[in-house]
């Protein structure tokens, strides 16, 4: 009975056809489906290889966090007095800062994948999506980790979470589309242009600044406020921050949110996929 | 029905552009702005070259067909695209079953995991399931011999353990298509002879295989069928015996006379300046192989157009699994320094053969003081048979290389306590 369902599994596989590539590459998902345990031991070995020989090991993905949200509600709410839609600067700050975290953090890690993976690329064949999927995978841990930050947030200001906190799930599932559609798209860049190992650090920086992590959007003056809409982590933050708290979901950011991450996923793979094809060649 | 099909399979590759090998957005926009004003390809600069041209090859299920040829001539490139590495750029590939290779061995291996972590790692890279990992974990561990060391991060393993906790992954995949790029084959001899154990066992238990090899003698041994690539094309197919008799440049294998211009083992880069090689023995005949215990001479005729100053010839012999085991070089060998030019024959007198009985290969290097100028790889040379030790008997295979000197002396009734 096992021998049998083997035989099955490997018979998604079992014709292979190479051929030059060539129009449109969609993502082959049900190849990746196929090699989902090594997408999973290529997420369990970044997150393993990352804390490994530290001291405090995966404390580190709780401790990052927490310091970054003592050091910039100090700044953003003691001394900036940021509005924080009347409620406490860190909770409101925190509820930008999880989802951000897990985007930048996403980004930096995917955009050096490909090219840290060139041995890999030069002597095996997998998929090669599985790379920048296992580095956003890897920061998916942290940002679960990062989360249990949260509830104690929540608990130590006494905030009670409506039904809206349903919508975190969505809202997770929206960040990574966007998260893979950009790291893919900027994992290839950064294979075929090595220049964009330079690029990846800044646009993280100015891309912060330009999403309403330690601001709220709802309170910039007009021509701002309609302009960060372009950018998809605005809807996507304001999304994680109404959930939270509580207050009314903006749908219309959120609807343009979802439109920029669905182009930017379909632009990012397929980019990914031609670049792909030549990738033993350039790495 | 065919394991492996492959239609009509051509490969691009862009030279010329090889220090750059990577692009950089200045090169892309100064590309670009060529692009407008002349066609694509000359704007992304450099001269293709064809790796494989037109390449079609059926192989059956079970087959263990060797692939052979000069360097440069597209092997490489061939098992790449079998193993999906590089698409083609014109053609297409069919491939029926889970493909595998050796030249993968070791890769994805991290440092800072254990043996155990990197086996399930390892493991999933080339393709297994967790549940297949987890069901011949056991038999790997045995394999590579590694045992306590198991659960210790790879990074502290000797040299030895990781290459074969490396090996035992690889060796385990039971791939239905095997393919096996010998010159990628990292290790020392005894762990390449491993590597070709291996590839037997799995010929032999109807699997398909695909080896590719400088070496003769193994692809003689392993494999019915061979081709022959040359500059990217299939020049030859067929019986193995014929198709090494083609490579090596045909008519005059086996004869104790070799045509060096015929032979398709020339390395890349070399000026066709060695013509002719001949053995003789000590009176002058012309011989088919050497016999050990007496003198060979190796008659090399060359011309060259140029003068050659401070020429000087290696004869290397490397065994049938290519371990180099001697080595005839005029620079250390002989007071003389030579220059060259025009029509020229050099001889090579090795006295006393002391090497065992068997197939050899023979590498021709002729350098001068500018550098390497002619260089002929896997020429077969062998040392026949023969009452060497005048016993009337003959010395049965594998006794190793070395043919020693020896003496016995046996005496009744002395030593023992």
């Amino acid at each position: 009975m096992n021998g049998e369902k083997k035989d099955r599994s490997s018979g998604d596989v079992s014709v292979q056809i190479i051929e030059p590539p060539r129009g449109w590459l969609g993502v082959n998902w049900r190849e990746i489906w196929h090699y989902r345990e090594l997408l999973y031991f290529l997420t369990w070995r970044d997150v393993k290889v990352r804390y490994k020989q530290t001291f405090l090991g995966i404390l580190w993905a709780f401790l990052q966090p927490f310091i970054r949200l003592v050091v910039f509600s100090m700044i953003f709410g003691r001394l900036a007095r940021m509005d924080s839609e009347g409620f406490p600067y860190p909770v409101f700050l925190y509820a930008g800062l999880l989802p951000w975290q897990f985007f930048s953090d996403a980004l930096g890690r995917s955009s050096q994948s490909v090219v840290g993976s060139a041995n890999l690329i030069k002597k095996v064949y997998f998929p090669r999506l599985i790379i920048p999927l296992a580095s956003v995978g890897a920061s998916l841990v942290d940002f679960a980790v990062a989360f249990a930050i949260l509830v104690g947030l929540m608990l130590y200001y006494g905030i009670v979470p409506g039904a809206g906190i349903l919508m975190v799930l969505p809202l997770v599932l929206l960040t990574v589309l966007t998260a893979v559609g950009t790291g893919t798209l900027l994992s290839a860049l950064n294979a075929a242009y090595r220049d964009f190992r330079f690029v990846v650090p800044f646009m993280i920086q100015i891309w912060m600044y330009i999403s309403p992590v330690v601001y709220s959007v709802r309170k910039l003056p007009e021509p701002w406020k309609s302009l960060l809409v372009l950018n998809p982590m605005t809807g996507i933050i304001d999304g994680y921050r109404s959930a939270i708290l509580g207050t009314p979901p903006a749908w219309g950011r959120l609807g343009v949110a979802l439109l920029l991450a669905v182009m930017i996923y379909l632009v990012g793979t397929h980019y990914f996929r031609r670049v792909e094809a030549a990738l033993a060649d350039i790495v | 029905m065919n394991a492996i099909s492959v239609e009509g399979v051509s490969k691009r590759y862009r030279i010329g552009r090889r220090h750059d090998r990577y692009r950089t957005i200045r090169g892309a926009i100064a590309g670009a702005a060529a692009g407008l004003l002349h066609r694509r390809e000359a704007a992304m600069g450099g001269e293709m070259i064809w790796a494989l041209r037109d390449i079609s090859l059926n192989v059956e299920q079970g087959d263990v067909l060797g692939i052979v040829g000069p360097n440069g001539a597209g092997k490489t490139t061939l098992l790449k695209i079998l193993s999906r590495i590089t698409y083609p750029t014109e053609g297409r590939v069919r491939l029926r079953g889970r493909v595998g290779s050796l030249l993968e061995v070791g890769t994805g291996f991290h440092p800072e995991l254990t043996g155990r972590e990197n086996i399930f790692l390892n493991g999933a890279i080339l393709g297994m399931r967790r549940r297949e990992i987890r069901e011949k974990f056991d038999q790997i561990v045995d394999f590579a011999e590694i045992g306590r060391f198991i659960d210790t991060p790879v990074k502290r393993y000797s040299s030895g353990m990781y290459v074969r906790l490396a090996f035992a992954v690889a060796a385990h995949l039971e791939p239905e298509i095997l393919l096996v790029d010998e010159v990628l084959a990292v290790g020392d001899v005894s762990f390449q002879r491993k590597c070709i154990g291996k590839m037997s066992d799995v010929a032999r238990g109807g699997r398909t295989v695909l080896f590719v090899s400088h070496n003769m003698a193994s692809v003689d041994s392993l494999c019915p069928r061979a081709v022959l690539l040359e500059g990217g094309r299939i020049t030859a197919e067929g019986r193995t015996r014929e198709v090494i008799q083609r490579y090596l440049g045909g008519v005059g294998a086996g004869s104790g006379e070799l045509n060096l211009l015929e032979t398709g083992a020339r390395s890349p880069g070399s000026r066709r300046v060695l013509r002719r090689l001949r053995l003789t023995d000590s009176s002058g005949k012309v011989v088919p192989h050497a016999v050990p215990g007496e003198d060979i001479t190796f008659e090399i005729d060359g011309e060259s157009a140029e003068l050659l100053s401070g020429a000087a010839l290696a004869i290397r012999i490397n065994t049938a699994f290519g371990q180099r085991i001697a080595t005839c070089h005029s620079r250390y060998q002989s007071e003389e320094t030579v220059s060259l030019e025009g029509a020229f024959r050099v001889r090579c007198t090795m006295r006393n053969c002391r090497l065992m009985p068997g197939p050899y290969t023979l590498m021709l290097v002729l350098t001068a003081d500018a550098g390497m100028v002619d260089q002929i790889d896997a020429l077969p040379f062998e040392v026949v048979e023969s009452d060497v030790y005048g016993t009337g008997k003959m010395l049965p295979g594998r006794c190793g290389y070395y043919l020693p000197e020896v003496s016995w002396d046996f005496q009744r009734g002395r030593g023992g306590s």
